[in-house]
């Protein structure tokens, strides 16, 4: 085994050094010299080691390392992808950030693909990954399966995400809003996608409790239909074998058709049937009761799965698509409400006999906020897509505000909820370093979602109409400067929710950095209060 | 009959047909009446096995938790 490996490290360092030499642009350069040098780096650790006696993975322990790693990977990737978000919110309003001397590296058009990328890919791909081994060891009831597969997967997705997102700012792109890296990226993550597949679905073959919990139905769902999706929405043939521009397979509005069929089910089932798989768990566990109702619950996943792969033609409503397609997409995205609010309620309603622990605990707080936010954007989703709704909202910055109110709302609230219920749980220790932090980043959070929301609304609506207002003779009444100077206010109030909604997410990193270190709770009884002389 | 033609009609009719009474039939099977307790056995799933992994013995007796 060992000598298959250092044959394969080799070959790669091989390639990949021509690779550098030859390839005809810059991103594809960098790259390959990156991969050249992790090889080449592997490759030494492999030849040092070889023959040596391999430690034996204990039977009778959770591998939990990995987990560890990815709840920091997690909060890592979030404060740079929160921090990269402020940042272009703010590029939005005074255009002067696109700095001269940084093109054209860091113009918007770069950093936008890097900032959703990160936020998604890489704090929310990193949450799921982290918390779908966490939950499907202990539902499951044994430990990992594939052993150092689990610590495969985690590395090869931090490289997708450095690979991804270095090529942005070099630009390189296949312009697929949410898919945007080129062939070779593509091909790397279908493979660490399948390793992931293979643990996940080898520990569930394993387990020791006859029926399987259903927060892992949602986590399998979710990493099957994004290796369905992954794999078809990327379909083309690279130019050559040397550079990183590839032509697509589909065209036209087939093209069209297959980016939103894989843009919506990103929404569907990366950010609502993975995060649904965590809540189905966590939300139980903080509350110490089980989920309000297991038979709601088994149908509100075939409801979700069945109805969320049609919705996507909503996406291109006035287009090139025939008006069939379009109507079936908001026909399925309104009965979508159902089965959304159905989970919402599901998971509200664990609460039931348990809400005073609202009162006292705000890691619970953060859960049912962050399905108050899923009910709320789940409402507004199909509204937006029926037709005559759409065509107020496409293309304004109201689809923004509804994207941030389900990204920061839901994913984000429920992402940092399971950190702080995983952080003290994997380290060994009680309870996070602060609570009164966490209440902070709550507070923080919560005020900067609200900001973000409403004034995307107020600015996206605004927009709309203006855009569609004609005098009495039938002219346009305002050119596209007139909109984007109207805006400027809401983008101002936009960035600075971005700014408390980072600073929040600082807060708990602060709060991880002491609970991990191991300080003691400040919560040394005060000495009896004197009276100041 | 061309390829397009073809799957759309048997998507349209006996495919649809089939989604739907599997979805109709998984929720009739999620309400079943002899299957309440193994859904509430489920349901506490979570609240089991939290600090290691269960232990291989044959058959864990249903229902109940080990730790």
């Amino acid at each position: 085994m060992d000598y298959f490996k250092l044959l394969l490290l080799g070959l790669i360092t091989l390639f990949a050094a021509v690779a550098s030499s030859w390839g005809h642009d810059l991103a594809y350069q960098v790259h390959a010299f990156l991969i050249m040098v992790i090889a080449a780096v592997m490759f030494v650790v492999v030849l040092r080691n070889v023959d040596e006696p391999k430690p034996v993975a204990p039977e009778g322990e959770y591998l939990d390392g990995v987990i560890r790693a990815g709840v920091i990977a997690t909060a890592f990737w979030g404060i740079a992808g929160f921090l990269v978000g402020t940042f272009i919110a703010f590029q939005l309003a005074f255009p002067a950030l696109n700095f001269d001397w940084g093109q054209p590296f860091t113009n918007f058009g770069r950093l936008r693909p890097l900032h959703t990328s990160a936020v998604i890919f890489a704090f929310g791909g990193n949450a799921l990954i982290a918390t779908s081994f966490y939950v499907v060891q202990r539902t499951s009831g044994v430990r990992l399966w594939g052993g150092k597969l689990g610590w495969y997967v985690f590395w090869g997705y931090q490289l997708f995400i450095v690979l991804a997102a270095t090529g942005y700012l070099l630009g390189s792109t296949q312009s697929k809003e949410y898919a945007e890296p080129e062939w070779y990226v593509d091909l790397w993550l279908t493979v660490v996608w399948l390793a992931y597949l293979a643990v996940f679905m080898g520990t569930i073959i394993n387990r020791r409790e006859r029926h399987i919990y259903v927060a892992n139905w949602f986590y399998l769902a979710f990493i099957i239909t994004v290796a369905m999706l992954h794999v078809v929405n990327n379909l083309s043939i690279p130019v050559s074998i040397w550079g990183s521009k590839s032509v697509q397979v589909f065209s036209g509005v087939q093209d069209a058709m297959t980016q939103w069929w894989y843009g919506h089910n990103a929404v569907g089932f990366f950010l609502t049937a993975g995060f649904l798989g965590m809540m189905y768990y966590f939300v139980p566990k903080q509350a110490g009761r089980p989920v309000y109702s297991y038979k709601l619950s088994i149908i509100h996943f075939w409801a979700l799965i069945f109805l969320y792969i049609w919705a996507g033609p909503h996406h291109l409503h006035y287009t090139a698509l025939p008006d069939w397609a379009s109507t079936l997409g908001m026909v399925f995205s309104i009965i979508l409400w159902m089965p959304s609010w159905g989970g919402m309620i599901n998971g509200l309603m664990t609460l039931q006999g348990a809400w005073d622990k609202l009162r006292t605990d705000p890691i619970l707080r953060m859960f049912v906020l962050s399905l108050g936010f899923y009910g709320m954007s789940t409402f507004e989703g199909p509204m937006m897509s029926i037709r005559a709704v759409n065509s107020l909202s496409h293309y304004t910055d109201w689809t923004i505000g509804h994207v941030h109110s389900g990204a920061l709302g839901w994913n984000g609230m429920i992402t940092f909820a399971c950190i702080y219920f995983l952080t003290p749980k994997l380290w060994g220790r009680k309870e996070m370093y602060s609570m009164s932090a966490i209440n902070w980043h709550f507070w923080l959070a919560t005020l900067g979602i609200v900001l973000y929301a409403s004034s995307m609304w107020v600015t996206g609506i605004m927009e709309g109409l203006m855009w569609r207002e004609v005098d009495d003779q039938g002219f346009l009444v305002n050119s596209f400067a007139d909109t984007v100077s109207a805006k400027f206010p809401m983008y101002v109030v936009r960035g600075l929710g971005g700014v408390m909604f980072l600073s929040g997410a600082l807060v708990m990193v602060w709060n991880m950095f002491m609970t991990i270190r191991g300080a003691t709770p400040a919560t040394a009884a005060l000495p009896n209060a004197t009276p100041a002389e | 009959m061309d390829t397009y033609s073809l799957l759309r009609q048997i998507a349209d009719s006996w495919v649809l047909l089939a989604m739907f009474g599997f979805f109709v039939g998984a929720a009739l099977w999620a309400f079943l009446p002899s299957q309440s307790h193994a859904r509430e056995d489920a349901s506490q799933i979570p609240f089991r096995n939290d600090k290691a992994p269960a232990q291989a013995k044959p058959a864990q007796p249903k229902g109940q938790s080990d730790d």
